[in-house]
């Protein structure tokens, strides 16, 4: 029966999110909105691989995902104008950079670990925000465009259609999902939750937990890169801010409102929170006092999220 | 060269001394607690903007001693009404708790102060230059310098000494224990939390006076403390004081011979600490 519930469920999902440009328009968005919700939401289930099926606290994924926006907008501006290499080129720097801090900071744990995350993820905002002469500095990298995707037989017109550009990135959020999913089922994630569980009593069984949670942060960083790079050709444009910490703390409040322990819930926060900053950022200037209220609010009174209160409730 | 490497290590020292009195704060609060304290720079916005209603009114003098005392008070409310909530549970919430009080602060203090700079004026007899040789070394440099000391000191002394002292540092090696010999623990921590809070304010004041008052103030001096934190080692505070001064001594000397990378020094050091001692200089394996 809760096979069948699943199912159901992602049957829902998928069809929503494949008739979003459909719709979106009649209920008061924008296709543009649409990929924003659908970038920040593969960046936030990416950190909740990490956070909510390996235990491991990192509140420095804007730094990853900060690497991929700028790896691609260098890319496609200084050295070759294509789409697909900018992404390529925005996904290794992102993973590069993630697995050399991996190995200094898999040793540690819970608040150590974030504080590490947070301080490392501060560098690439640095080296972003001082480098003006190539990075464009606090005005931000711009200049440049999203190429058309030229496929040999045809070309995608990502540049002039909204539309085209949302599929393309519900192709890479659907199968990077479809990825993590298929990780967390084979026994590699089973072994992740068990360190989730008991990581004492999973290092006793023999497993090498360093390793797992280094993979774990490897996988969760690289798709967070590409997340990224999707960011990028959204916005042709790269902001120093979406290095910043505030960014790795949005992630997590989204992965949080929706429900950490759920597969879903990072999707679900990532739709409500970026709706609600449309919203709250085009009726006042203080929509950052607003976003601050929203983490204080889900803290003291929606911890599990959204899906986890939902999920107790049928269980109950 | 001599002079410009002198002026820079000593400008250096200063901002560490700043960033060793902000992380000492975070780092009490940590100690007892377990809660990374974000809002500690948005803690720090407060003083410094207190202190800048205050002087018209009571002058320099009196700014400096009322603000941060009242900057703590703030604290001490903040902890009762939220903090003191997420005592115990996944660091993951007093993080994100803390993240929102810091977003909520600075969007505040713009709201109320506006987002430029406002001018900050130190006595002018502060602000001369005491030597003709040494061009940098300002009055108000020194006086900072003496009252960061005169700070530490009297935390150390404090937390050495006195009775709320003590009952700190045992909390902080066993809350439970503490607890059961019939201290209030949740009136402890509140203290404690205050306590930090006051550096915070302190900080704030002094670094208004050197840098400007701006809303971003906090969140510009709060990475350099987690640094300064991480360097140190977590769960020492001599570790912490150490670890302050010694990033603002590198970033200073760096700034010498490669300005823009001043600030992407003490990310290196803290990397190299973690290479080799990863539990920072004089952190102790197994506390955190």
């Amino acid at each position: 029966m809760r096979l069948l519930d699943r199912r159901v469920a992602n049957a829902v999902i998928l069809l929503l999110l494949l008739t979003a440009p459909y719709w979106i328009n009649a209920v008061g968005g924008y296709t543009a909105l649409g990929s924003r919700v659908l970038v920040l939401a593969l960046a936030a289930t990416s950190l909740n691989f990490l956070l909510g099926f390996t235990g491991v606290l990192s509140f420095g994924h804007a730094a990853y995902f900060g690497l991929g926006v700028y790896g691609a907008g260098l890319t496609i501006k200084y050295l070759y104008a294509n789409t697909l290499a900018g992404m390529a080129v925005g996904v290794a720097v992102g993973t590069l950079a993630a697995a050399i801090v991996g190995v200094m900071i898999v040793r540690l744990r819970g608040v150590y670990f974030a504080m590490v995350t947070i301080a490392f993820g501060q560098v690439f905002y640095y080296i972003a925000y001082q480098w003006n002469s190539v990075t464009g500095g606090d005005d931000g990298l711009s200049g440049w465009r999203r190429v058309p995707i030229s496929l040999g037989f045809t070309t995608v017109d990502i540049l002039g259609s909204d539309k085209a550009l949302y599929y393309l990135i519900l192709i890479c959020f659907l199968v990077s999902v479809a990825v993590m999913a298929a990780l967390l089922a084979s026994p590699f994630g089973r072994t992740l939750l068990a360190v989730r569980e008991n990581e004492r009593r999973a290092r006793f069984l023999g497993i090498p937990v360093d390793r797992h949670i280094w993979l774990s942060w490897m996988v969760s960083c690289f798709f967070v890169s590409l997340a990224g790079t999707l960011y990028a050709l959204l916005n042709n444009f790269a902001d120093p801010h979406d290095l910043r910490w505030d960014q790795s703390g949005d992630f997590v409040i989204m992965a949080v409102l929706g429900g950490m322990r759920s597969f879903w819930g990072p999707l679900l926060g990532a739709v409500i929170f970026v709706v609600l900053q449309d919203y709250v950022s085009s009726q006042t200037e203080n929509w950052m006092s607003f976003i601050g209220l929203l983490f204080v609010l889900v803290v003291l009174f929606f911890p599990r999220g959204v899906l986890g209160i939902i999920g107790r409730k049928t269980a109950s | 060269m001599t002079q410009l490497v002198l002026f820079n290590l000593f400008n250096g020292l200063i901002i560490g001394a700043f960033y060793a009195l902000m992380a000492l704060g975070l780092s009490l609060i940590l100690n007892l607690s377990g809660v990374i304290n974000f809002a500690h720079g948005g803690f720090l916005a407060i003083g410094g903007y207190l202190a800048y209603m205050l002087m018209p009114q009571i002058g320099f003098w009196g700014a400096l001693a009322v603000a941060p005392i009242l900057t703590a008070l703030i604290g001490i409310a903040a902890e009762r009404l939220f903090i003191r909530r997420v005592y115990g549970r996944d660091p993951l919430y007093s993080l994100l708790l803390t993240f929102g009080l810091a977003f909520m602060i600075e969007d505040g203090t713009r709201f109320i102060w506006g987002a430029s700079t406002v001018p900050f004026a130190v006595p002018s007899y502060l602000s001369s230059s005491l030597s003709n040789e040494f061009f940098f070394l300002t009055g108000y440099r020194v006086f900072m310098v003496a009252l960061v000391i005169a700070a530490v000191a009297a935390l150390f002394l404090i937390l050495g000494q006195t009775r709320l002292g003590m009952r700190i540092r045992a909390g902080t090696l066993d809350l439970e224990t503490v607890s059961v010999l019939g201290i209030n623990v949740r009136i402890l921590r509140n203290v404690n939390f205050g306590l930090g809070i006051y550096l915070a304010g302190l900080a704030g004041v002094l670094a208004a006076g050197m840098l400007g008052l701006q809303p971003t103030i906090g969140s510009s001096l709060i990475m350099p403390s987690f640094v300064a934190i991480i360097v140190g080692g977590l769960g020492s505070l001599p570790g912490t004081l150490l670890g302050g001064l010694l990033i603002g001594a590198a970033s200073g000397v760096v700034t010498v011979f490669y300005p823009s990378a001043s600030e992407a020094v003490i990310y290196v050091m803290m990397a190299l600490v973690l290479l080799v001692r990863p539990h920072g200089l004089l952190g102790e394996e197994g506390r955190f």
